[in-house]
């Protein structure tokens, strides 16, 4: 008997109770749905993660004073003071880092900012002009320092949209005003892009000057709390790394590298460490729609087993009439397969939609990944043939005349 | 053609042990039309089971068109039961929902025969039977006659050593029963072997010879003189 006729008979017995079939495929729509639904939730989650990271710079490793650990006792960070102006200034013109491209040295500081009648607990930070480079700073407003800004100390300061929102009601009125940071005056000359992102080191709610400004007239400090650096590619991320680590070894004169007084990040690292977390509550998610999968493939195995027991006049006469146990378990072997793979076409169909609206919703970005679907559409397969074995068998194993006698 | 020999049939449980079929033996050969005929409870539906290689003796043997029967596998017990029996059943057991022409056809697919040759030989057995213009009905759209007749044109399909008839007219009105038996007789002038289960004497008539069963055993084997014609 062809493949083809089963087939299509499998078809015409799932359409004589439709209630029924579309019940039993509920479960399963629900299921796929939930599955892809999640799954892409998760991605777009661990893709708009790595797009904030991505946006904060490309290639970066960033060097902060204080060792990774001293005698299992770790300093706060930018506590240490180590890292001076002259340590990222050689380092720009050093032959031996020949894997970086750019060097941004940074002195940052929190300060209450005052500007007319409002105030804000912002992040001041001391920048050189590749910082803008480096970090991917756009303005939507004015311009960034110059050289000349730095070598003339001049008070200016470019401002983050947040802040600037803070201190004068919106962004656009920001530009030639005037704010005081620890008692100095500064002119605001731009206004930055904003890049998304909240908390703690919120990039839109930071206000930026010249290096030697901070320095010298806000802070007086004589040492720096960070070096950005970039490598030429992201390929050199490690060598590059390896050479900052031994350049500025041999300028601090330690010869150990495990009593290093400098701890360098890579971008990298963060990257894979957030990837890792996001990962992590992706199959977290999955796990908790595959239960409801589970679920919809036990209400196939029931549907299936109430069908053979409905049936088992026609599977004896079946019998009867010439047909193996192969044929029987085909038959509804097929019959299971057909009801999971509906549903896993329009759970396919559910979940694509739904993480559609999530991603409106929450202004993810929308990704269906290939390899979900694929594994929804396996895996309700699947569920056909593993919940409709134990009934297929239990139909092929009647005994026609028992069968024949069952009214 | 039937070769029964020393056949019985044991059906044991914890408690008790019951004889449905003791030490049963006979010959039909081909071109016969056998009534088995007993009162309810005599073993002749376990005769008939075993006949149809619907189910195994406990002991004896069974030869079918020159082949033991008794020993076999299920898969092997449902090609016997596919190449070689044209079963026709008291409750005419279609599918439900499906044509008569579709109905003829299925033993013919699970013996693996192609679609235009399945539906050529379906439709001259429906012809055959005198269901030329119902070819297309559904079981539920036909009498019970006709239904039997359905049943009996898809036991023809595979032209099989033996018609096994278990109480054909116990489910249909007597006017119909007469056209089943006109039916039976026909095939049987035409070379058919039928054997037919029945406990109603007159329908036993038509047959030229019947074994009698009862309590297990076979108590008479009767050859009728002057068989009863059924009226077209």
């Amino acid at each position: 008997m062809e493949y083809f006729e089963i087939f299509k008979e499998a078809f015409g017995n799932l359409t004589i109770n439709k209630l029924r079939t579309g019940l039993a495929v509920l479960g399963i729509v629900i299921g796929i749905g939930s599955v892809i639904a999640l799954i892409s939730l998760g991605q777009s989650s661990q893709k708009s993660v790595e797009n904030q990271i991505q946006s904060l710079g490309a290639n970066l490793l960033t060097v902060i004073p204080g060792a990774q650990s001293s005698g299992g006792v770790r300093g706060a960070s930018g506590g240490n003071t180590t890292l001076t102006l002259d340590d990222a200034l050689s380092m720009k013109i050093s032959a031996d880092v020949p894997d970086i491209s750019d060097v941004s040295p940074e002195y940052s500081s929190r300060s209450q900012v005052v500007a007319g009648g409002s105030n804000s607990n912002t992040q001041v930070t001391g920048v050189y002009p590749q910082y803008q480079t480096i970090h991917k700073v756009y303005l939507s407003d004015g311009v960034f320092f110059t050289q000349s800004d730095i070598d003339s100390l001049a008070r200016v300061a470019v401002i983050g949209p947040t802040t600037a929102t803070n201190l004068f009601g919106d962004s656009l009125g920001a530009l030639g005003q005037t704010i005081r940071v620890n008692g100095q005056s500064l002119t605001v000359v731009g206004v930055t892009v904003s890049k998304g992102g909240t908390g703690f080191s919120n990039p839109d709610d930071a206000i930026y000057v010249p290096l030697s400004t901070a320095m010298k007239v806000l802070f007086g400090s004589t040492h720096i709390s960070t070096i950005s650096v970039e490598a030429k590619t992201a390929d050199v991320m490690t060598q590059a790394q390896d050479e900052v680590g031994y350049f500025l070894l041999k300028r601090h004169n330690i010869t150990d590298p495990a009593s290093a007084d400098f701890t360098i990040f890579s971008q990298n690292d963060i990257l894979s460490t957030a990837s890792s977390v996001t990962g992590t509550f992706t199959a977290l998610l999955g796990g908790v729609a595959a239960i409801s999968l589970l679920v919809g493939g036990i209400g196939i195995m029931n549907i299936m087993l109430v069908t053979v027991t409905e049936r088992t006049r026609e599977i004896g006469l079946r019998k009867a009439l010439g047909a193996k146990r192969k044929i029987i378990i085909t038959q509804f072997l097929i019959e299971a397969t057909l009801l999971t793979a509906l549903g896993g076409f329009f759970g396919m169909i559910l979940g694509i939609g739904i993480s559609y609206v999530l991603s409106l919703i929450m202004t993810l970005p929308f990704t269906v990944s290939p390899t979900s679907v694929l594994l929804a559409i396996g895996v309700s397969g699947g569920i056909g043939i593993l919940f409709g074995w134990y009934p297929a068998r239990k139909a092929a194993a009647l005994q026609p005349i028992e069968a024949l006698r069952y009214e | 053609m039937i070769n029964v020999t020393h056949l019985s049939k044991i059906y044991r449980t914890e408690l008790l042990e019951t004889v449905a079929l003791s030490d049963v033996t006979f010959n039909i050969k081909k071109g016969e039309f056998v009534a088995i005929m007993g009162p309810s409870g005599s073993g002749k539906s376990t005769l008939m089971h075993i006949l149809g290689a619907l189910d195994r003796p406990t002991s004896g043997s069974y030869v079918l068109d020159g082949q033991n029967v008794e020993n076999l596998s299920d898969d092997d017990l449902a090609d016997i039961r596919n190449q070689k029996i044209g079963f026709i059943f008291q409750a005419f057991n279609l599918l439900p929902r499906t044509t008569a022409l579709k109905n003829v056809m299925l033993p013919m697919s699970y013996a693996g025969i192609e679609k235009e040759e399945r539906e050529k030989r379906a439709r001259k057995y429906l012809e055959m039977v005198g269901l030329k213009d119902r070819m297309n009905h559904t079981s539920g759209q036909l009498s019970g006659g006709q239904q039997q007749r359905v049943a009996i044109a898809r036991g023809l399909a595979m032209n099989p050593a033996i018609l096994l008839a278990d109480e054909p007219t116990g489910n249909i009105a007597s006017n119909q029963a007469e056209e089943i038996m006109a039916i039976f007789q026909k095939l049987n002038d035409d070379g058919h072997t039928v054997v037919m289960i029945t406990h109603e004497p007159d329908i036993a008539e038509h047959a030229k010879r019947i074994l009698h069963v009862k309590d297990g055993k076979l108590v008479r084997d009767e050859i009728i003189k002057k068989r009863r014609i059924a009226k077209k």
